[in-house]
């Protein structure tokens, strides 16, 4: 066999470069260009059956470039970072991690089909950017109000469960000292995030 | 006294008050001195992450940095919520793992005048710390009342235990510590295959349905094992399961009763830390009536039930199969 037939194919693989995209978000450390499609992801899931592809077929169709598709699926917004797939996968692929990267991607373009899950992440994240702690009360009343109307009679005797036990705090938490430097902190990680 | 750095996380002064104050009552008696991180800020849970990666580590990595600071002489860092645990080693690694990526996280904590060494501390789970430090010998000896009769469902979640980034437990699926601490109390462990299955984490916020079905199948697991209590290390897992328990219960028309308290609490409750009243009621599903299954005595064991064999059939045995003679050629 020559050196020529050992070549890669001239013609670029059309996925590469959105493979590449979510390996450069996840980490090299998530290992993602590594699966061999043996689908004990999807296998060991608690939340598979109600994604729309299972994480094995997604890693499938990132390699096949199916950009939107994947960007739009539901199976990152699902996951519940039990990290069962990730300690069984036997190429040591960082399920949770890829996971974690295509939500970031896909928050990013506005291309997820539920805005829930992402508007309760932001949410949080604001809280912990205000206060340097998390808010539980403040965090889950706007949750409740704005995306659960109709769960708030279901919810009532457990929300007022947690304030008569004294485990839900209406003010909010007081703000953490450092909580200039923390901003300091983030604004420079993000921007440095926006670079790379 | 031991001394160790301690990260409480967010939920310790909320939601898991009850962790937070049996913690408090069994740290001196187990010999552990827990020096509260000044001044920490969320870990940013399983939410920042899924938002943007190096602010998430960012983030994370400020406790980190403040705990390296004043680490004098321990650099063990407790943490007693799973998904602190879990977020604060992840950090650790990611930046042991990777220079570049260290160099990038150290690059966004100089602009808040800090800097972490990958490595420079050790972050460790509280049951990690009790079984492993402490000893299950001394847990033992400091066991005034034997919890001799209370099943118990030992239930770790699963943040804990997966992915084990420093290889710490037994398994990362089917880990023991939990069970042998809860024998050494005296207990009655009830063997709970789910032990480490998920408690549906932020799904009761955005996906309710998802997390009901997993709420569920972890009640009936339980209840069906016979256990009087589940025993959880995990914030999230005891919110989850104890709180939304009754709408899990409208939502399929179902009618578990099934109580999950801290590992701490039980620890004090076997310790006869007083007034032991004061370590139960904030749950929603009261476990007060389960600890009147509390005996003095071990309950003798069930006499071994008598093997009834079935008759001999009358008439001649079956014919047995007959070997060849040896000698015709099979030497």
């Amino acid at each position: 066999m020559t050196q020529d037939q050992l070549a890669p194919p001239a013609v670029a693989d059309p996925g590469r470069g959105f493979l590449a995209e979510v390996v450069a978000r996840a980490g090299t450390a998530a290992r993602l260009e590594l699966c061999i499609q043996c689908g004990v992801c999807g296998g060991s899931c608690p939340s598979a059956d109600e994604m729309d592809q299972t994480p094995r077929t997604l890693f499938a169709m990132i390699r096949a470039g199916m950009r939107e598709h994947v960007l739009r699926s539901t199976t990152p917004w699902l996951c519940v970072s039990c990290y069962r797939c990730t300690v069984r996968c036997p190429q040591g692929v960082q399920v949770t991690d890829v996971m974690y990267a295509l939500k970031a991607m896909a928050v990013a373009q506005h291309t997820y089909l539920n805005a829930t899950a992402a508007d309760f992440s932001r949410a949080f994240v604001w809280n912990v950017e205000t206060f340097g702690r998390s808010f539980e009360a403040g965090l889950s009343a706007r949750h409740y109000l704005r995306h659960y109307l109709t769960r708030l009679p279901a919810v009532a005797p457990m929300g007022i469960g947690m304030l008569r036990s004294r485990r839900l705090r209406l003010l909010p938490p007081r703000r953490i000292r450092g909580i200039a430097d923390l901003r300091r902190i983030l604004v420079c990680a993000k921007a440095l995030e926006a670079a790379a | 006294m031991t001394r160790y750095l301690y990260y409480p996380g967010c939920s310790m002064e909320s939601n898991a008050r009850a962790y937070r104050d049996s913690l408090a009552a069994i740290a001196g008696p187990l010999g552990i001195d827990l020096r509260e991180i000044d001044d920490w800020n969320c870990c940013g849970a399983t939410e920042y992450l899924g938002l943007s990666r190096l602010p998430a580590y960012a983030l994370i990595a400020r406790n980190l940095a403040l705990a390296e600071q004043v680490r004098d002489g321990s650099e063990v860092l407790v943490a007693s919520c799973s998904a602190c645990f879990l977020n604060l080693s992840k950090a650790n690694h990611a930046m042991a793992e990777s220079a570049a990526f260290s160099a990038q996280v150290n690059e966004a904590l100089a602009a808040g005048g800090l800097h972490y060494t990958p490595d420079a501390v050790k972050v460790r789970h509280l049951l990690d710390v009790i079984v492993r430090e402490v000893g299950l010998d001394a847990v033992r000896r400091r066991v005034t009342r034997r919890l001799c009769g209370l099943k118990l469902a030992p239930y770790l979640g699963c943040m804990v235990p997966r992915p084990d980034y420093d290889g710490r437990w037994t398994d990362r699926e089917r880990p023991s510590e939990l069970d042998r601490l809860l024998v050494a109390l005296g207990a009655e462990v009830v063997d709970y295959p789910l032990k480490t299955e998920c408690c549906g984490g932020h799904m009761t916020q955005i996906g309710p349905e998802t997390a009901f079905a997993m709420i569920r199948r972890l009640v009936d697991g339980a209840e069906r094992a016979d256990a009087d209590l589940m025993v959880t290390v995990c914030p999230m897992c005891q919110m989850n399961i104890d709180a939304f328990q009754q709408e899990m219960n409208a939502h399929f028309r179902t009618s578990y009763q099934m109580p999950i308290v801290f590992f701490t609490q039980v620890i004090r409750l076997a310790f006869g830390i007083a007034p032991e009243a004061l370590g139960f009621g904030r749950e929603l599903v009261d476990a007060r009536p389960a600890l009147a299954h509390i005996s003095d005595a071990p309950a003798p064991p069930p006499e071994p039930a008598r093997v009834r064999r079935p008759p001999r059939p009358k008439g001649p045995a079956l014919p047995m199969p007959v070997m060849p003679e040896r000698g015709d050629g099979a030497t």
